[in-house]
């Protein structure tokens, strides 16, 4: 068939995802004079950034002036049990002030201190009060000062548009095929360069603080046009998501709820997380109630609280509670604010997460505990990167933002996603201009690519009888969250990977006889394509991961080994199918080792890596 | 428990509502037992949702007659033998199902001059006071459901989309114009564009807003005011003359 009527746009730079990373990318691509389209499943302003509550990290040292950029790397290094990219964290820690500044300028209102400065709260792992805020809505703000601010800046955006796959010629970027939700009719995006920005893949578990667009479609993508994935073992269960009542189990209870001073309690009443101290923590961490107290008032000498500990830390001690029959009636652990602070500096400090608990559990949590439980909130890998770039081994494929790996390592820092999404997304508009700018000689997309891409998505419209998407996605989810979980053994791993096989012989059965006009069951089937990716790329490599490590924990290979930090984990398609394999890390720079591994009080001496 | 949902299905040029029976489970809220309905008995139900949180204004239509977000309506807000109704946003042509073409709203946005800051001085940081920031943080909490939108006479009953812009942008014409650090004039478009006198202070924006902002008494009043004391005050039309401040 002849496709050369299909309906084409054509752009230097294609963004597909509208969140925090594609938007900032956008802007720096327009800025640069390129021609710059973005495409996003939802409408603008709606993207998963919305749900980020607690803050954007960045060492303005506004509250602490103690504060700078080598603490809030090693707080990261540390955080990611130093699997991280090194490049990476150093340049997220050293933009993140400056992306946070822009931000105001471009009309951003954050909660100010005293003297009218941008005001930082406490946040898990960070050293000093370091997050950026506004109340427990940051992520909204953010979005909206970037949405604001782009359709100012000639960038074309093109929502609920869902992309497909990515074209090739030649091996290089050439093109996008995607179509739109509203009509089911296909576009395609002629572009020299692509930046993906499409999120995690949270959709792959059943409990999960993630949107239905999180189904790993940029993974998915880049897989596919034979990009690599890396650390896809590291998927992070934030410690505290709702679970009552069922149906909105998962939703997320901001970390902003701890570092404001609530605790956790189990069904004893004892503050549980004094038992659960891991040895590297030891010395920066409280140990009595007493001095955990006194920080929170704020004695600048006291250590900090154990619920602050890093999220793998905690989200395992409360499933440790629950299996040790001291967990809450709907099988979390609570979390207790109203005995801490007033009524009002809680309605004034967590204004959503006092509606959320008002509004759908009829619980007052200025008088009452929540309950909470470990939910799966975000993917430290996906798509690997050049550290200074934001390439992909393929040529004009770009990735920034929660769908790129490496900035985190084995486990991320709250606070760090908002400012990786902005930190990166520049660099990642940077990247795509100097390889455009680069670039010579026409590409083309090919008729024979873009056949092929609509054939498989037209083929489950018109499949008579099949598979139910809802219900493949429901199976998926159920085989994630039983044999992929929190922890994870390699015998459950290897049934999981089985079914996993299994299910994605079912995904090709897949009907949906309807019309592609608006139809969520058909946009459901076409998604399921890359979940069934992401979730199989986690599988393998937690299955290679013979130890445990941050958000990786295996109950068969307890504890860090050595020579876990030697290597990174990448995925990739060949002929046979997916392949998993450790590569090799490189030796970090020295200076960024210096101060990775320097103890606080060198680094606060100054010396170390100045 | 079975209970009955009746549901628009159809395009902008044809539909009907559809009855639907499904089985519910404690604490579920409106949007749940639609995608019960999507998953077991209409897979292309057609219907926008994301965070389920009441985050995103993404799942807005009419229950009952009421405008809402359905991620955070309870089914027990109903009496049992209640059946459910569900249509898509009146105000707004229907795409599909519950889907409505929101996209004038976009365009309402986009006609709004930006945010114009003052120029830092010597490089150092903005300064503002939480007192001074505060009354506009409640204006950047909407969440953008259009709701309010929705329920606005000028644009639902009267159809004067080309007059005034709604609720919505009204409060984010404060939200600038109030800005501590903001340097932009938009009172005349504000009068003259956007239509701030076409708004007839019913409050029903203010009633429907999940975010409890509190748009009719603190966002559109306070811009009429700044208009009224633009073009109608006689004392500030000489001041306003001699300092060169635009009145057209």
């Amino acid at each position: 068939m002849d496709y050369s009527d299909i309906q084409t746009i054509e752009h230097d730079v294609l963004v597909v995802g509208a969140g925090g990373a594609g938007i900032r990318a956008a802007i720096e691509c327009a800025s640069k004079g390129l021609s710059t389209g973005i495409i996003s499943k939802s409408l603008l302003g709606k993207a998963h950034t919305v749900m980020a509550e607690g803050g954007i990290a960045a060492s303005l040292g506004n509250v602490d002036s103690r504060d700078n950029w080598k603490i809030h790397f090693r707080d990261t290094m540390r955080g990611g049990k130093f699997l991280n990219q090194w490049r990476m964290a150093e340049l997220h820690a050293k933009q993140a002030p400056d992306r946070v500044r822009e931000l105001e300028e471009w009309g951003a209102v954050f909660d100010r201190t005293d003297k009218g400065l941008i005001n930082q709260r406490n946040f898990g792992g960070h050293r000093y009060p370091r997050l950026a805020h506004v109340g427990d809505r940051t992520g909204l703000e953010i979005i909206r000062t970037l949405q604001d601010f782009c359709v100012h800046h000639g960038i074309s955006t093109h929502m609920e548009c869902t992309g497909l796959d990515i074209i090739l010629d030649g091996g290089k970027v050439s093109g996008l095929l995607a179509y739109w939700r509203e009509t089911g009719r296909f576009v395609l995006f002629k572009a020299k360069a692509i930046i993906l920005a499409t999120g995690g893949g949270g959709k792959a578990w059943k409990v999960t603080s993630n949107s239905w667009e999180y189904t790993g479609d940029g993974l998915g993508m880049a897989y596919r046009a034979g990009a690599e994935l890396m650390d896809m073992e590291f998927t992070q269960f934030h410690p505290t998501g709702m679970v009552w009542p069922p149906s909105v189990k998962g939703i997320l209870v901001t970390e902003g709820v701890r570092g404001d001073g609530g605790v956790l309690l189990n069904s004893e009443g004892e503050r549980f997380m004094f038992n659960y101290i891991p040895e590297k923590f030891a010395s920066e961490t409280a140990d009595t109630e007493e001095e955990a107290s006194r920080w929170l008032d704020g004695d600048r000498e006291a250590r900090r609280p154990p619920e602050l500990l890093t999220r793998d830390v905690v989200a395992r001690a409360i499933k440790k509670e629950v299996e040790a029959g001291r967990g809450s009636p709907n099988g979390g652990a609570f979390l207790d604010i109203a005995s801490r602070r007033p009524a009002e500096f809680i309605k004034k400090k967590l204004p959503s997460m006092y509606h959320q608990f008002k509004e759908l559990a009829e619980i007052d949590i200025t008088e009452q505990p929540m309950e909470v439980g470990p939910t799966l909130h975000y993917f430290m890998g996906g798509i690997r990167v050049n550290s200074n770039s934001q390439q992909t081994n393929v040529p004009g494929l770009f990735a920034c933002g929660e769908c790129a790996a490496g900035m985190h390592g084995a486990n991320r820092l709250g606070g760090n996603s908002l400012s990786d999404l902005l930190v990166f997304g520049k660099l990642a508009g940077d990247g795509a201009t100097d390889y455009i700018n680069s670039l010579s000689g026409q590409l083309k997309c090919s008729n024979e690519e873009v056949g092929k891409i609509i054939k498989g998505a037209t083929d489950i419209l018109n499949r008579e009888n099949g598979k139910n998407p809802y219900l493949v996605h429901e199976k998926l989810q159920n085989i994630m969250q039983t044999f992929v979980s929190i922890v994870r053994t390699g015998e459950e791993l290897e049934a999981g990977l089985n079914k996993l096989q299994e299910l994605n012989a079912d995904i090709k059965k897949i009907s949906v006889p309807a019309s592609a006009q608006y139809n969520p069951g058909w946009n459901e089937a076409l998604d399921l394509k890359n979940l069934i990716v992401t979730a199989e790329a986690v599988t393998r490599a937690a299955l290679i991961r013979q130890e445990s490590r941050g958000a990786h924990t295996r109950l068969d290979f307890v504890g860090e080994q050595e020579e876990g930090l030697e290597y990174n984990i990448v995925i990739k398609r060949t002929d046979s199918g997916m392949s998993a394999e450790k590569v090799r890390r490189e030796d970090p720079p020295k200076e960024l080792a210096d101060i990775g591994f320097a103890s606080l009080a060198e680094l606060e001496g100054g010396g170390i890596g100045a | 428990m079975e209970r009955k949902f009746n549901i628009w299905r159809g395009s902008a040029e044809k539909g009907e509502f559809k009855t639907y029976s499904i089985k519910l489970e404690r604490g579920m809220v409106v949007l749940d037992a639609i995608h019960r309905i999507q998953a077991e008995h209409s897979n292309d139900l057609a219907v926008r949702w994301n965070c389920k949180a009441g985050k995103c204004g993404s799942c807005s239509m009419e229950i009952n007659g009421r405008p809402k977000l359905s991620c955070m309506t309870r089914m027990n807000e109903f009496a049992e033998d209640d059946s459910i109704t569900i249509q898509p946003l009146k105000t707004f042509p229907i795409i599909k199902d519950l889907v409505t073409d929101v996209s004038w709203n976009y365009k309402q946005n986009k006609m709004i001059p930006p945010f114009k800051p003052r120029v830092k001085k010597n490089g150092e940081d903005h300064v503002m006071y939480q007192q001074d920031v505060e009354r506009i943080q409640e204006f950047r909490k909407c969440i953008e459901c259009y709701l309010c939108q929705d329920v606005c006479h000028v644009l639902r009953d009267q159809d004067k989309k080309e007059r005034f812009v709604g609720p919505r942008f009204m409060v984010r014409l404060a939200s600038l114009e109030m800005h501590p650090l903001d340097r932009g004039d938009r009172i005349p478009k504000i009068k003259n564009e956007f239509g701030s006198g076409m708004c007839n202070i019913t409050r029903c924006c203010t009633d429907v807003c999940p975010e409890h902002i509190q748009i009719t008494d603190n966002g559109i009043i306070p811009l009429k005011e700044r208009v009224v004391d633009r073009f109608y005050d006689p004392i500030m039309w000489i001041y306003n003359k001699l300092f060169g401040i635009d009145t057209k």
